[in-house]
């Protein structure tokens, strides 16, 4: 069976034809060409996938695309606008926080919703009860948790994050 | 001695060039290159681990829309070669659980996975054997990368008979997968005026297109192999395996159309490749002082019936310390299990943990320095064959290390620290691996639009080429950086060996240099517009004057909760010898991501078979771990940055491998120090230390 949907995606509206049975990570790379999430594992365990819907990170593989018709989708594509790289990219390159880079498009949003989740004061498994959460590199550790790098690049993903919390 | 370039570019600290693009989502992978009307394969893989396909009914998949073919044993075109591994769909035999034995390509993905779905397979089952037995023991003709399977110097028994100390035991590596954040994926299309063009995970563009062209006997030239981006390999994108002969095999019968075929998460565990499961004897016979008298190695080890796998573990017992007493052996039994292969340091990551968990354990035993241990047996010479080390800084490693980490304020005794429920512990490990460079290797220079064009079919798996081999270029041309344009990930450039062995910047970059500088001196600074030089380098042959290896030491410190058993490894850190490092930035972290992987190995990986259904029970991300950003805490790579001169122009040595040798040990020696528990099989997970 087959939907029309309508997409916002890196600011540009799309209404495109989807299989009720595609993801919104498969609706992204299979039938719009929107290549920067990646697959790495279909099954929400690794994060390549990481997008923002609404302005949240989720894991794109998990969610089926007829139930995001009207969202708004920014992939890291997206977070690219007239100035240049968002800060996050440029962290990443700056502090060599990505090798073969299949992971990063994932890491970087995640990273994108890590900042706004901690401005919002949304606690993590690592956040003392009733503190004001602060990105320590604890907590960033945490928070990054869901996205897996293989090649190992955590240490400089944790800098590139700290720098952009500042 | 080799000319060496003068450093200008290498050495220098720089962001990797395909940086942006990565973090932008902008480079293409395999699976992201634009391509016309696609097709997309999901394949049907067997439920039994040995038998043979007795039925296969696929007339549901046949009559659903937007099914163009169903391939099978029947239909499947019949390719060339005697590798089992790549004679999928040739025959009814099923040799292992998660063997491909039909294939369904339809117009859409959805189309394509629910009407493999719905394939019914009838299979005429046969008992299988997937765990390693006494009596199936056999002796390889040879092991991995060529080595002998066993030696046999002096008499290893009569010295472990006499020796004041003795080490006698045994050690468990897991079963563990490369495992590479993107799955190995394959875009193929087949024209007849062209013949194969092929976007692919891929760690050697001209490695693939030598296979494919001989599976499918078409002519090398009629394959086109591209890949620029692949993400991660870790040996598993070495060669091809039998998904990619699937998804040609589907191009071919379908000319003119794409077809996408990635593996699922899944089957990254069976059809790809894995580190094979090994035990390891070793015996070390020593004097009173440690002064070693003999080393042994002896591995028993799992392979497979469709294709021989021998890893090289005994190979780091053969080389690392002095000892006039000394045997290694290496057998295998063939099982009917997926075809194990390369992964990170093969012979060497696992070979590692064995010997340095045995040193360990013979420092205890003499009451010495297990840092002390090390220096009292570095050899002369090369051990194996007698030869000069053309460099060997494993002592200024260990030194180096001993004083980054605070090595000198560590209580021997074991259980002799702890913070609060924590018990504390610090060990150490050597690290090693072999400084190869590749023959067959060819770069073309080519001056045009008033720059450089360095072309070479090398591969950036995340190892940092794209940014190495663009400054190398540039030493050799004696120019800027941006003023080089380098070309690499495409069988259609000049020809280039595996991004492997930790070889790759020293074979491309010697041919990058090689073409260079005959360019210089065919048409000195002021080339005219087309310009250009293509070199072959000679094979290298330093390996018949020195042995040629790099050295490492790893620390560890290890908390272990006195109660429940939790391991966790608040600081790791190594101190190489890698030769003149190219890029700091980009060599920090390879060395980095390989200790990562090592303490992985060392915490995490377990690949669990389950003998009644003969597969890995645990084929996910979410059950199979590895590492966490979390799980990783104060990790730190240094270097001593000495050049190597007799290897290579550049005098580096490889980086990819050594970071995750010795890891395992030195965090498992750690572990002993703070718990007096020596865990000798991995993972060291919280039950090792409890009862």
């Amino acid at each position: 069976m087959e939907a029309d949907i309508t997409l916002r995606v890196d600011g540009e509206e799309r209404v495109v034809t989807v299989d009720t049975r595609t993801t919104l990570l498969d609706a992204l790379r299979d039938r719009l060409g929107v290549t920067a999430p990646k697959k790495g594992c279909d099954h929400g365990q690794c994060g390549s996938c990481t997008v923002l819907v609404d302005g949240r990170r989720e894991v794109s593989c998990l969610s089926l695309a007829v139930a995001k018709d009207g969202a708004e989708v920014v992939t890291a594509a997206g977070l690219v606008d007239a100035d240049g790289p968002h800060p996050v990219q440029r962290a990443f390159v700056d502090n060599d926080a990505l090798q073969c880079g299949f992971c990063t498009p994932g890491q970087v949003c995640s990273a994108v919703g890590v900042l706004a989740e901690a401005e919002a004061g949304w606690p993590s498994a690592v956040t003392a009860p009733g503190a004001t959460p602060e990105l320590t590199d604890a907590e960033i550790k945490e928070r990054m948790s869901g996205n897996l790098c293989r090649c190992g690049a955590y240490p400089g993903i944790v800098a590139a994050v700290r720098e952009v919390a500042g | 001695m080799t000319e060496q370039l003068t450093p200008v570019e290498i050495g220098r600290d720089r962001a990797r060039f395909d940086g942006a693009l990565k973090a932008e989502g902008a480079a293409p992978y395999a699976y992201d290159y634009p391509v016309e009307d696609p097709l997309y394969l999901w394949t049907v893989d067997s439920t039994i681990a040995k038998g043979r396909v007795a039925a296969i009914d696929a007339s549901a998949a046949e009559a659903t829309d937007g099914v163009v073919l169903v391939l099978t044993h029947d239909n499947a075109v019949r390719v060339s070669g005697d590798d089992l591994e790549y004679a999928v769909l040739q025959d009814p035999a099923v040799r292992f659980r998660g063997q491909v034995v039909a294939a369904v390509v339809a117009t859409t993905p959805e189309v394509a996975r629910a009407a493999a779905e719905s394939v019914v397979v009838r299979y005429d089952q046969e008992p299988h054997s997937v765990t390693v037995r006494a009596e199936d023991l056999y002796r390889p003709e040879k092991v991995n990368a060529g080595f002998p399977t066993d030696t046999d110097t002096g008499d290893l028994d009569a010295a472990m008979a006499s020796a004041a100390v003795t080490v006698d035991e045994g050690y468990v590596t897991a079963r563990t997968h490369a495992s590479p954040v993107e799955p190995h994926t394959t875009v193929a299309t087949w024209t007849d005026a062209d013949g194969f063009l092929v976007f692919e995970s891929s760690q050697s563009a001209h490695g693939f297109r030598r296979v494919f062209s001989d599976v499918f006997e078409v002519p090398a030239e009629r394959v086109r192999v591209i890949a620029p981006f692949v993400g991660g390999g870790f040996g598993s994108k070495g060669m091809p395996h039998a998904g990619a002969v699937v998804a040609m095999m589907a191009a071919r019968a379908l000319p003119g159309r794409p077809v996408k075929y990635a593996h699922t998460r899944r089957q990254m565990f069976r059809l790809v490749g894995y580190r094979p499961r090994a035990e390891q004897r070793v015996r070390l016979a020593a004097d009173a002082d440690g002064t070693l008298l003999g080393v042994g190695v002896d591995v028993v080890q799992e392979s497979s019936v469709v294709k021989e796998y021998a890893e090289q573990s005994a190979m780091p017992a053969r080389t690392m310390y002095a000892a006039p007493h000394r045997r290694t052996s290496h057998r295998l039994a063939a099982l009917d299990v997926p075809v194990p292969s390369w992964m990170r340091a093969p012979g060497e990551a696992p070979g590692m943990f064995a010997l340095e968990s045995a040193m360990d354990e013979l420092a205890h035993e003499c009451g010495i320095d297990p840092i002390e241990l090390r220096v009292l047996n570095e050899p002369a010479v090369d051990p194996d064959t007698g030869l000069p080390h053309s460099s060997r800084y494993l002592v200024r490693c260990l030194r180096a290390g001993a004083d980054l980490f605070g090595w000198y304020h560590r209580d021997p005794r074991v259980r002799s620290r702890r913070q609060g429920p924590w018990l504390v512990g610090h060990g150490v490990a050597a690290s090693t691996y072999p400084a190869y460079r590749q023959p067959n290797n060819t770069a073309l220079v080519r001056f045009a639009d008033g720059r450089y064009q360095v072309e070479i079919a090398a591969a950036d798996i995340g190892t940092g080429a794209w940014t190495a081999l663009n400054q190398i270029a540039a030493d050799a041309l004696g120019v800027p950086v941006d003023e080089v344009d380098l070309a690499i990930g495409d069988s259609a450039l000049p020809v280039a060996s595996v991004a492997g062995g930790s070889s790759g910047t020293a074979s491309w970059g010697t041919a990058i240099v090689t073409a260079a500088r005959q360019f210089r001196e065919k048409f000195g600074s002021h080339p005219a517009e087309d310009d250009e030089v293509r070199a072959d380098v000679p094979a290298p042959t330093v390996a018949e004057e020195f042995a040629t290896h790099a050295h490492g030491a790893q620390f560890a410190e290890v908390h272990v909760h006195e109660d429940t058993g939790e391991i966790r490894v608040p600081r790791l850190y190594g101190v190489f010898d890698a030769g003149q490092v190219i890029n700091p930035r980009t060599a920090r972290s390879q060395l980095v991501g390989g200790m990562v992987m090592g303490m992985s190995m060392a915490l995490h990986e377990d690949s669990v078979m389950d003998p009644a259904l003969g597969h890995t029970a645990n084929p996910d991300l979410a059950d199979y771990h590895i590492p966490v950003n979390a799980d990783v805490c104060d990790l730190r790579a240094e270097w001593l940055g000495i050049p190597d001169h007799r290897l290579n122009p550049m005098g580096s040595k490889g980086i990819g491998e050594i970071g995750i040798t010795g890891t395992a040990a030195a965090i498992a020696n750690a572990a002993f120090h703070a718990t007096g528990v020596r865990v000798r099989e991995l993972p060291i997970t919280l039950d090792k230390f409890l009862g």
